[in-house]
Protein backbone atom coordinates (compact mmCIF):
# COMPACT_ATOMS: atom_id res chain seq x y z
CA UNK A 1 0.00 0.00 0.00
CA UNK A 2 2.38 2.31 0.84
CA UNK A 3 6.12 3.56 -1.21
CA UNK A 4 3.55 4.42 -4.30
CA UNK A 5 4.15 7.91 -4.44
CA UNK A 6 1.46 9.24 -1.89
CA UNK A 7 3.49 9.40 1.06
CA UNK A 8 5.70 12.15 1.09
CA UNK A 9 9.52 11.79 2.44
CA UNK A 10 9.16 13.73 5.56
CA UNK A 11 6.78 11.52 7.05
CA UNK A 12 6.59 7.87 8.55
CA UNK A 13 3.77 6.43 7.41
CA UNK A 14 0.55 7.40 5.50
CA UNK A 15 -1.88 7.69 8.88
CA UNK A 16 0.88 10.61 10.07
CA UNK A 17 0.62 12.46 7.22
CA UNK A 18 -2.75 12.23 7.09
CA UNK A 19 -2.94 13.31 10.47
CA UNK A 20 -0.65 16.05 9.90
CA UNK A 21 -3.06 17.22 7.20
CA UNK A 22 -6.17 17.56 9.25
CA UNK A 23 -4.64 19.12 11.92
CA UNK A 24 -3.05 21.74 10.20
CA UNK A 25 -6.49 22.53 8.72
CA UNK A 26 -8.06 22.46 12.20
CA UNK A 27 -5.19 24.83 13.42
CA UNK A 28 -6.62 27.30 10.90
CA UNK A 29 -10.09 26.79 11.27
CA UNK A 30 -9.41 27.80 15.37
CA UNK A 31 -7.87 31.32 13.66
CA UNK A 32 -11.65 31.48 11.89
CA UNK A 33 -13.83 30.66 14.82
CA UNK A 34 -12.07 33.80 16.67
CA UNK A 35 -12.42 36.11 13.11
CA UNK A 36 -16.09 35.23 13.52
CA UNK A 37 -16.20 35.25 17.10
CA UNK A 38 -15.11 39.13 17.04
CA UNK A 39 -18.47 39.41 14.92
CA UNK A 40 -20.51 37.33 17.73
CA UNK A 41 -19.24 39.05 20.39
CA UNK A 42 -19.89 42.52 18.85
CA UNK A 43 -23.45 41.11 18.00
CA UNK A 44 -23.37 39.50 21.77
CA UNK A 45 -22.97 42.80 23.63
CA UNK A 46 -25.34 45.12 21.07
CA UNK A 47 -28.04 42.21 21.77
CA UNK A 48 -27.48 42.78 24.89
CA UNK A 49 -27.44 46.44 25.34
CA UNK A 50 -30.53 46.80 23.02
CA UNK A 51 -32.52 43.57 23.16
CA UNK A 52 -35.65 45.00 22.47
CA UNK A 53 -34.58 46.81 19.44
CA UNK A 54 -32.73 43.71 17.89
CA UNK A 55 -36.15 42.22 18.51
CA UNK A 56 -37.95 44.24 16.64
CA UNK A 57 -35.36 44.38 13.45
CA UNK A 58 -35.48 40.38 13.46
CA UNK A 59 -39.12 40.50 12.44
CA UNK A 60 -37.92 42.22 9.14
CA UNK A 61 -35.87 38.87 7.95
CA UNK A 62 -37.37 36.22 6.12
CA UNK A 63 -37.92 33.55 8.69
CA UNK A 64 -39.37 30.96 6.17
CA UNK A 65 -35.79 31.63 3.73
CA UNK A 66 -33.77 30.95 6.73
CA UNK A 67 -35.01 28.13 7.88
CA UNK A 68 -35.30 26.75 4.13
CA UNK A 69 -31.23 27.64 4.13
CA UNK A 70 -30.43 26.09 7.19
CA UNK A 71 -31.76 22.45 5.87
CA UNK A 72 -30.11 23.73 2.57
CA UNK A 73 -26.90 24.07 3.79
CA UNK A 74 -27.29 20.71 6.54
CA UNK A 75 -27.61 19.03 3.01
CA UNK A 76 -24.92 19.85 1.63
CA UNK A 77 -22.77 19.24 4.75
CA UNK A 78 -24.48 15.71 3.88
CA UNK A 79 -22.96 15.40 0.76
CA UNK A 80 -19.53 16.42 1.58
CA UNK A 81 -19.25 13.80 4.18
CA UNK A 82 -20.21 11.62 1.22
CA UNK A 83 -17.89 12.80 -1.11
CA UNK A 84 -15.15 12.72 1.76
CA UNK A 85 -16.37 8.95 2.23
CA UNK A 86 -16.09 8.05 -1.34
CA UNK A 87 -12.69 9.23 -1.54
CA UNK A 88 -11.43 7.18 1.40
CA UNK A 89 -13.21 4.53 -0.59
CA UNK A 90 -11.16 5.17 -3.96
CA UNK A 91 -14.46 5.75 -5.84
CA UNK A 92 -13.36 8.58 -8.13
CA UNK A 93 -16.88 8.90 -9.62
CA UNK A 94 -18.59 9.01 -6.74
CA UNK A 95 -16.58 11.65 -5.14
CA UNK A 96 -16.69 14.09 -8.65
CA UNK A 97 -20.64 13.64 -8.14
CA UNK A 98 -20.39 14.52 -4.67
CA UNK A 99 -18.54 16.98 -5.22
CA UNK A 100 -20.31 19.02 -7.79
CA UNK A 101 -23.48 18.02 -5.88
CA UNK A 102 -22.02 19.36 -3.12
CA UNK A 103 -21.56 23.02 -4.82
CA UNK A 104 -24.77 23.09 -6.73
CA UNK A 105 -26.20 22.75 -3.30
CA UNK A 106 -24.31 25.41 -2.10
CA UNK A 107 -24.67 27.81 -4.88
CA UNK A 108 -29.09 27.05 -4.10
CA UNK A 109 -27.79 28.29 -0.44
CA UNK A 110 -26.54 31.45 -2.29
CA UNK A 111 -29.39 32.32 -4.43
CA UNK A 112 -31.58 32.22 -1.33
CA UNK A 113 -28.81 34.82 0.56
CA UNK A 114 -29.11 37.16 -3.01
CA UNK A 115 -33.04 36.57 -2.71
CA UNK A 116 -33.27 37.63 0.77
CA UNK A 117 -30.46 40.71 -0.29
CA UNK A 118 -32.94 41.51 -2.82
CA UNK A 119 -36.15 41.88 -0.44
CA UNK A 120 -34.14 44.03 2.08
CA UNK A 121 -33.57 46.43 -0.68
CA UNK A 122 -37.13 46.50 -1.43
CA UNK A 123 -38.00 47.31 1.81
CA UNK A 124 -35.21 49.91 2.29
CA UNK A 125 -33.77 48.12 4.76
CA UNK A 126 -30.12 47.92 3.65
CA UNK A 127 -27.62 50.73 5.60
CA UNK A 128 -25.88 52.72 4.15
CA UNK A 129 -27.45 52.48 1.05
CA UNK A 130 -31.10 52.31 1.23
CA UNK A 131 -32.57 53.17 4.36
CA UNK A 132 -35.98 54.20 5.62
CA UNK A 133 -37.45 52.82 8.56
CA UNK A 134 -40.57 54.32 10.25
CA UNK A 135 -40.65 52.36 13.41
CA UNK A 136 -39.14 52.98 16.82
CA UNK A 137 -35.34 52.82 17.26
CA UNK A 138 -34.32 53.09 13.74
CA UNK A 139 -30.76 53.97 14.74
CA UNK A 140 -30.57 50.50 16.59
CA UNK A 141 -32.67 48.58 14.22
CA UNK A 142 -29.90 49.88 11.42
CA UNK A 143 -27.18 48.96 13.72
CA UNK A 144 -29.24 45.01 13.87
CA UNK A 145 -28.93 45.13 9.95
CA UNK A 146 -25.38 45.63 9.43
CA UNK A 147 -24.65 42.93 11.83
CA UNK A 148 -26.85 41.19 9.79
CA UNK A 149 -25.36 41.75 6.52
CA UNK A 150 -21.92 41.74 7.94
CA UNK A 151 -22.27 38.59 8.90
CA UNK A 152 -24.07 36.58 6.33
CA UNK A 153 -21.91 37.88 3.88
CA UNK A 154 -18.54 37.22 5.69
CA UNK A 155 -20.38 34.04 6.11
CA UNK A 156 -21.39 33.74 2.00
CA UNK A 157 -17.62 34.71 1.07
CA UNK A 158 -16.52 31.77 2.74
CA UNK A 159 -19.00 29.39 0.64
CA UNK A 160 -18.08 31.11 -2.27
CA UNK A 161 -14.41 30.22 -1.73
CA UNK A 162 -15.71 26.71 -0.32
CA UNK A 163 -17.56 26.51 -3.79
CA UNK A 164 -14.32 27.64 -5.36
CA UNK A 165 -12.29 25.21 -3.43
CA UNK A 166 -14.56 21.98 -4.56
CA UNK A 167 -14.53 22.54 -8.26
CA UNK A 168 -10.60 22.45 -8.17
CA UNK A 169 -11.17 19.21 -6.07
CA UNK A 170 -13.20 18.02 -8.61
CA UNK A 171 -10.78 18.60 -11.66
CA UNK A 172 -8.41 16.71 -9.67
CA UNK A 173 -10.10 14.17 -9.08
CA UNK A 174 -11.38 14.03 -12.24
CA UNK A 175 -7.79 14.02 -13.28
CA UNK A 176 -7.12 11.14 -10.93
CA UNK A 177 -4.94 12.92 -8.58
CA UNK A 178 -6.36 11.19 -5.29
CA UNK A 179 -6.58 7.48 -4.26
CA UNK A 180 -7.78 5.49 -1.33
CA UNK A 181 -4.45 6.20 0.37
CA UNK A 182 -4.21 10.03 -0.27
CA UNK A 183 -7.39 12.25 -0.21
CA UNK A 184 -5.96 14.52 2.18
CA UNK A 185 -7.17 18.05 0.01
CA UNK A 186 -10.53 15.87 0.55
CA UNK A 187 -10.57 15.22 3.83
CA UNK A 188 -9.23 18.91 4.54
CA UNK A 189 -11.75 20.76 2.53
CA UNK A 190 -14.90 18.81 4.17
CA UNK A 191 -13.64 20.26 7.26
CA UNK A 192 -13.64 23.92 6.01
CA UNK A 193 -17.13 23.33 4.14
CA UNK A 194 -19.04 21.61 7.78
CA UNK A 195 -16.73 24.86 9.52
CA UNK A 196 -18.95 27.18 7.55
CA UNK A 197 -22.04 25.12 8.24
CA UNK A 198 -21.27 25.40 11.87
CA UNK A 199 -21.32 29.12 11.46
CA UNK A 200 -24.34 29.17 10.01
CA UNK A 201 -25.90 27.12 12.77
CA UNK A 202 -25.24 29.61 14.59
CA UNK A 203 -25.90 33.20 13.22
CA UNK A 204 -29.74 31.23 12.19
CA UNK A 205 -31.25 31.21 15.71
CA UNK A 206 -28.99 34.46 16.72
CA UNK A 207 -30.18 36.37 13.45
CA UNK A 208 -33.60 34.95 12.69
CA UNK A 209 -35.03 33.22 15.97
CA UNK A 210 -34.91 36.05 18.22
CA UNK A 211 -38.19 38.13 17.52
CA UNK A 212 -40.74 35.24 16.60
CA UNK A 213 -42.25 34.29 19.70
CA UNK B 1 -7.23 2.90 6.11
CA UNK B 2 -5.67 5.79 8.07
CA UNK B 3 -8.74 7.06 9.72
CA UNK B 4 -11.69 4.23 10.44
CA UNK B 5 -14.24 4.73 7.52
CA UNK B 6 -17.74 6.17 8.90
CA UNK B 7 -20.37 4.08 7.81
CA UNK B 8 -22.82 5.39 5.54
CA UNK B 9 -25.88 5.15 8.03
CA UNK B 10 -24.37 7.43 10.56
CA UNK B 11 -24.04 10.02 8.08
CA UNK B 12 -27.85 9.87 7.49
CA UNK B 13 -28.50 9.66 11.25
CA UNK B 14 -27.01 12.68 11.76
CA UNK B 15 -28.73 14.25 8.62
CA UNK B 16 -31.92 13.27 10.22
CA UNK B 17 -31.19 14.32 13.95
CA UNK B 18 -29.67 17.64 12.68
CA UNK B 19 -32.71 18.58 10.39
CA UNK B 20 -34.94 17.65 13.27
CA UNK B 21 -33.17 19.92 16.03
CA UNK B 22 -33.66 22.73 12.97
CA UNK B 23 -37.55 22.13 13.15
CA UNK B 24 -37.47 21.99 16.66
CA UNK B 25 -35.43 25.25 17.68
CA UNK B 26 -37.72 27.02 15.17
CA UNK B 27 -41.04 25.84 16.39
CA UNK B 28 -39.43 26.51 20.26
CA UNK B 29 -39.06 29.78 18.95
CA UNK B 30 -42.61 30.68 18.31
CA UNK B 31 -43.46 30.32 22.04
CA UNK B 32 -42.43 32.65 24.59
CA UNK B 33 -40.11 31.63 26.81
CA UNK B 34 -38.36 34.30 28.26
CA UNK B 35 -35.04 34.02 29.30
CA UNK B 36 -35.20 30.36 28.13
CA UNK B 37 -35.80 31.13 24.35
CA UNK B 38 -32.10 32.41 24.03
CA UNK B 39 -31.06 29.40 26.09
CA UNK B 40 -32.83 26.38 24.21
CA UNK B 41 -31.84 28.38 20.78
CA UNK B 42 -28.35 28.61 21.85
CA UNK B 43 -28.62 24.85 23.56
CA UNK B 44 -29.96 23.40 20.49
CA UNK B 45 -27.30 24.98 18.08
CA UNK B 46 -24.38 23.50 20.43
CA UNK B 47 -25.85 20.24 19.99
CA UNK B 48 -25.96 20.57 16.22
CA UNK B 49 -22.02 22.15 16.02
CA UNK B 50 -20.99 19.61 17.99
CA UNK B 51 -22.80 16.59 16.13
CA UNK B 52 -21.17 17.44 12.76
CA UNK B 53 -18.01 18.45 14.22
CA UNK B 54 -18.08 14.73 15.86
CA UNK B 55 -19.41 12.88 13.01
CA UNK B 56 -18.96 15.00 9.96
CA UNK B 57 -15.94 16.70 10.96
CA UNK B 58 -14.69 13.22 12.21
CA UNK B 59 -13.14 14.27 15.41
CA UNK B 60 -14.82 11.34 17.45
CA UNK B 61 -12.30 9.19 15.10
CA UNK B 62 -9.55 11.57 14.83
CA UNK B 63 -6.67 11.58 17.15
CA UNK B 64 -6.12 13.68 21.27
CA UNK B 65 -3.64 16.36 19.40
CA UNK B 66 -6.97 17.05 17.12
CA UNK B 67 -9.42 17.27 20.07
CA UNK B 68 -7.05 19.60 21.78
CA UNK B 69 -6.56 21.87 19.51
CA UNK B 70 -10.43 22.29 18.04
CA UNK B 71 -10.98 22.57 22.31
CA UNK B 72 -8.51 25.36 22.16
CA UNK B 73 -10.57 27.04 20.01
CA UNK B 74 -13.75 27.01 21.63
CA UNK B 75 -11.98 27.94 24.93
CA UNK B 76 -10.19 31.19 23.15
CA UNK B 77 -13.47 32.05 22.00
CA UNK B 78 -15.05 31.51 25.70
CA UNK B 79 -12.23 34.11 26.75
CA UNK B 80 -13.40 36.62 24.73
CA UNK B 81 -16.98 36.20 25.46
CA UNK B 82 -16.65 35.91 28.58
CA UNK B 83 -14.26 38.80 29.33
CA UNK B 84 -16.14 41.08 27.12
CA UNK B 85 -19.50 40.47 28.69
CA UNK B 86 -18.16 40.53 32.38
CA UNK B 87 -17.52 44.45 31.34
CA UNK B 88 -20.76 45.36 29.17
CA UNK B 89 -23.10 43.64 31.10
CA UNK B 90 -21.92 44.26 35.10
CA UNK B 91 -21.86 48.12 34.36
CA UNK B 92 -23.80 50.16 36.05
CA UNK B 93 -24.12 46.95 39.02
CA UNK B 94 -22.22 49.54 41.18
CA UNK B 95 -23.02 53.16 42.32
CA UNK B 96 -20.04 54.44 40.57
CA UNK B 97 -19.62 58.33 39.44
CA UNK B 98 -18.63 59.31 35.86
CA UNK B 99 -14.85 59.28 35.88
Amino acid sequence: MEGNGALAEQFDDLAQQHEAASLGMWVFLVTEILFFGGLFAGYTVYRATYSEAFREASHHLDLLLGSINTAVLITSSLTMAFAVHNAQEGRRRALIVFLLLTMIIGAVFLGIKVTEYAHKYEQDLVPGIRFAYGGPHPGQVQLFLIFYFVMTSLHALHLTIGIGLLGVLAFLAWRGHFSADYYAPVETSGLYWHFIDIVWIFLFPLLYLIGTH
Amino acid sequence: MMQPIVPRHVYYWVYGVLLALTLLTVGVAFLDLGHLNLILALSIAICKALLVMLFFMHLRYSSHLTWIVAGAGVIWLAHLLIFTLSDYLTRGWLPVGAW
